[in-house]
């Protein structure tokens, strides 16, 4: 026994151990979340349930689970319920209901049962009924009606994208025009001139700006009045729904696709995700403006956290005389780390966004008060915190290389002639570099992931606006933005929907790990590149 | 033969009682009076003018005494040895030379050191600007993490030369000075951390020639290298004298009684005794030196 211990391989044991373990939790982590959320675009079968009492039920099988029997004799056969998601929010009031096993008597998988995604109200499942222009019926029954509908549903849809780009697009630019000018004559008020040339001139601007309105409602008028189509859907339970085909997102018939249509659907659905926009509270359409928001918020950080980590890292290992001050410094700087987000967070508030903004605010945009500009939460203030979060991550990972840098290279430079800052400037700082991108990988990771600073610095569930857009200066960084560490919390425990929700829950998060997984692999490819070049002398 | 070792001996006596050398009558502190007036035309410019003087050096890291009244004149265009045990001071007296002392914190120097009549110790001279004339090749061989081509060229680009063929013209004559051209004027645009320990160490000396120096400084430029690197090196440290005032550190006695044509030998941060290489090996005039070269300690 005391050979075996002796010999080493107990610890061996110990460490792979250890390692499995890991590797196990974090596979299991991630098999978790592939499974749940990228099952959730796949086109499942609408099924339709005919129940012992002659009632009957149709949606799609989300769930199945044994149903506890507490305190049931030991034998007692196991039984089950299913869940089905049976939309029709509108008509039902639920869109989910849990169905015993048992009671059901009989199903089978309607061929001619659609499926159709609405811009509101959620999923509705039914058969088409007919297809009506104004009162007139075009098309009747679910074959007649279908292809119709796959006809005229692009001319809808693009009606509907028309309608859409008038309403943000044009009238948003007139309502740009018009604030801008409006904060211009309370500029002008607020030197004291509220009359004269300027403000008359001014005034004539928005007068014009103004007429454009009705030409622009008219339009909408007109666009509104072209597409009349509706589609009527008989749901279970002998009700009846009519809605406009600019209403509908898309419609399938799941029980009639053969794979390949099934997967073409799967990639366009997952594209939708990735691209669109959020609707229904955001438990469905797409993350775009979230995934956005974090990337953009994640390069912000990066540009205010690596100079100051660094230049702070170069002052306390090349310039500062080591001793106890140091020491303490050092020391602080690693537990800032330790420090609870969210007291950042509440930092960010009190010093960024109240002191800092609330000064741009007075100095800059005084005319906006009492609507603050930089003064109220937005992505660089969400930014700007979250780089004092990551701050000691890079001020230790780059001290940590300027110390595995060999003195002798400092020493070979300056003994040539070169200046203390010409030897970091040219010898010191290209040797550290991988350490200093090691930091930023570390702190990108953590600042993709954290959400409660952001909860309070300029987040928000659902932000009108990209941080980017094509007014002048197109970069807007005091706007709010969403973010998908938030969305997930927000989909999953803000939302009115819960069960609705959940998928979305799980494709967000495998969302924000490939994005965390991208960005790491960048800067590791790049690291990788700068070691080949930089590596330090081994002999 | 015997009355020029009794001469040198009493030069070095001159040398070691502490600070008569400075009022010594030939006002050239300890080069060794017997090589006064020598058939070498070259000694006796070396006497009339000796590249670096030394006087009273003191050295303290804190309280801690590293070297102790040292004074001895290196002269130009030779090769001078500076050998003693582990610990002696040798490096750091080394280091004095091109001020790199001066990055260690709590280090007090007195004495004055003269480099072509200058003192380096001036507040008035620029440290960069000397370092530049005093070139230095350490122990461990330290190339940048760059190019071959960019490590020969970092001190002229410091200078502010940067025309490439001006920078093509010094990196070739530096390389070949360095005997080092021919082994590598085919990839100079590899990392300099691929080539073997030798080459590294011969890159650090064309390195150091490169914004040519006037002194070149050689911290045990051997300890870590075979014994072919070292013959290498050896051979061309002999090239190079006809060029620059070599200084070398080596606590190998071997070596030193090879390539040096002066010898300086330090215990315990004193000058123990400092004459011609010959003469110090084959009749050191002091106890200790002779029970070091002959292996007795150290």
């Amino acid at each position: 026994m005391r050979r075996f211990w002796k010999s080493g391989d107990p610890f061996i044991w110990l460490t792979g151990g250890a390692l499995a373990a890991s590797i196990l939790m974090v596979a299991g982590l991630v098999t978790l979340v592939l499974v749940n959320g990228l099952g959730f675009f796949w086109p499942s079968p609408i099924v339709r349930l005919i129940l012992t009492d002659g009632k009957k039920v149709m949606g799609q099988v989300t769930e199945r689970e044994k149903i506890p029997q507490p305190g049931a004799p030991p034998g007692t056969p196991d039984r089950y319920r299913i869940q089905l998601k049976v939309g029709n929010r509108d008509l039902y009031g639920a869109d989910f209901v849990w169905v015993d096993d048992a009671n059901v008597a009989r199903r089978d998988f309607p061929p001619e049962a659609v499926l159709i995604e609405r811009r509101e109200w959620g999923n509705l499942y039914g058969f088409i009924k007919e297809v009506r222009d104004g009162d007139r019926v075009i098309a009747k029954g679910p074959e007649e009606g279908w292809r119709t509908l796959q006809a005229d549903l692009p001319g809808a849809t693009a009606t509907f994208r028309e309608i859409r780009r008038i309403e943000t697009k044009e009238i948003g630019a007139i309502n740009y025009a018009q604030e801008q000018i409006r904060l211009k004559i309370k500029k002008l008020g607020l030197r004291g001139q509220t009359g004269g040339p300027e403000v008359a001139r001014l005034q004539q601007e928005m007068e014009v700006w103004k007429a454009r309105f009705p030409e622009l409602e008219a339009r909408i008028a007109g666009l509104r009045r072209s597409s009349r189509e509706t589609l009527v859907v008989s749901a279970i339970g002998e009700n009846e729904k009519e809605l406009p085909l600019a209403q509908i997102v898309s419609a399938y018939r799941p029980n009639a696709m053969g794979l390949w249509a099934k997967s073409g659907l799967y990639v366009s659905k997952i594209w939708e995700f990735v691209a669109g926009e959020p609707r229904e509270s955001n438990t469905e359409g797409g993350v775009f403006p979230a995934i956005f928001g974090t990337i953009m918020m994640v390069m912000i950080m990066s540009l205010v956290v690596t100079p100051f980590g660094v230049l702070a890292a170069f002052y306390l290992r090349e310039y500062a005389k080591q001793g106890p001050f140091v020491s303490a410094v050092r020391i602080a700087v690693n537990n800032l780390a330790g420090v609870p987000s969210i007291v950042f967070g509440v930092f960010g508030v009190g010093f960024f966004i109240y002191f800092v903004g609330g000064g741009i605010d007075r100095l800059f945009y005084p005319e906006a008060l009492p609507t603050p500009t930089f003064g109220t939460g937005g992505i660089l203030w969400a930014s700007v915190t979250l780089a004092l979060l990551t701050v000691p991550v890079v001020i230790v990972a780059t001290e940590e290389g300027l110390a595995a840098i060999p003195g002798g290279m400092r020493e070979a430079s300056l003994a040539l002639g070169a200046t203390k800052f010409e030897t970091t400037w040219r010898v010191v700082l290209p040797a550290v570099m991988p350490s200093i991108l090691t930091g930023l990988i570390l702190a990108m990771a953590r600042a993709a992931g954290e959400v409660a600073p952001l909860m309070i610095t300029g987040v928000v569930k659902l932000a009108p606006t990209l941080p980017i857009d094509g007014y002048w200066p197109f970069l807007h960084l005091e706007r709010k933005f969403m973010h998908l560490g938030f969305h997930i919390y927000d989909v999953g425990f803000q939302s009115p929907n819960v069960d609705a929700a959940r998928p979305m829950v799980f494709t967000t998060a495998l969302l924000l790990l490939l994005i965390v997984l991208v960005l790491n692999l960048a800067a590791i490819l790049l690291r990788n590149r700068l070691r080949k070049t930089y590596a330090y002398s081994v002999f | 033969m015997a009355a020029r070792a009794g001469m040198a001996v009493e030069g070095q006596k001159n040398s070691t009682s502490a600070g008569d050398s400075r009022s010594g009558v030939t006002g050239l502190g300890t080069v060794p009076r017997d090589r006064q007036g020598e058939d070498s035309t070259g000694e006796t410019r070396m006497i009339m003018k000796p590249m670096i003087e030394i006087r009273k050096l003191g050295l303290k890291y804190g309280e801690k005494v590293a070297l102790e009244d040292i004074s001895l004149d290196i002269p130009k265009q030779q090769i001078t040895a500076f050998i003693g045990p582990s610990g002696c001071g040798k490096s750091t007296l080394l280091r004095c030379l091109n001020r790199l002392n001066d990055l260690i914190d709590g280090v007090t120097i007195t004495g004055t050191i003269r480099i072509a009549g200058v003192d380096i110790n001036d507040p008035q001279v620029e440290i960069p600007e000397l370092r530049k004339r005093i070139g230095m090749v350490f122990q461990k061989s330290n190339p940048f993490p760059k190019a071959i081509y960019e490590n020969v060229a970092y001190g002229p680009r410091i200078q502010g030369v940067s025309g490439r063929s001006d920078l093509d013209g010094i990196v070739e004559k530096s390389l070949r000075a360095a005997a080092l051209w021919d082994e590598v004027h085919d990839r100079l645009h590899e990392s300099a951390l691929s080539l073997s320990g030798g080459q590294q160490q011969r890159l650090c000396i064309a390195r150091a020639l490169a914004v040519e120096p006037e002194v070149l400084l050689m911290d045990e430029p051997c300890s870590a290298l075979d014994p072919i690197a070292t013959a290498k090196i050896e051979e061309l440290m002999a090239d190079l004298k006809s060029q620059y005032t070599i200084v070398i550190v080596t606590h190998n006695m071997q070596q030193a009684a090879r390539v040096s044509d002066y010898t300086a030998f330090l215990y315990l941060g004193a000058l123990i005794e400092y004459d011609v290489t010959k003469q110090l090996f084959v009749k050191p005039s002091k106890k200790q030196t002779e029970d070091y070269i002959t292996g007795r300690f150290g």
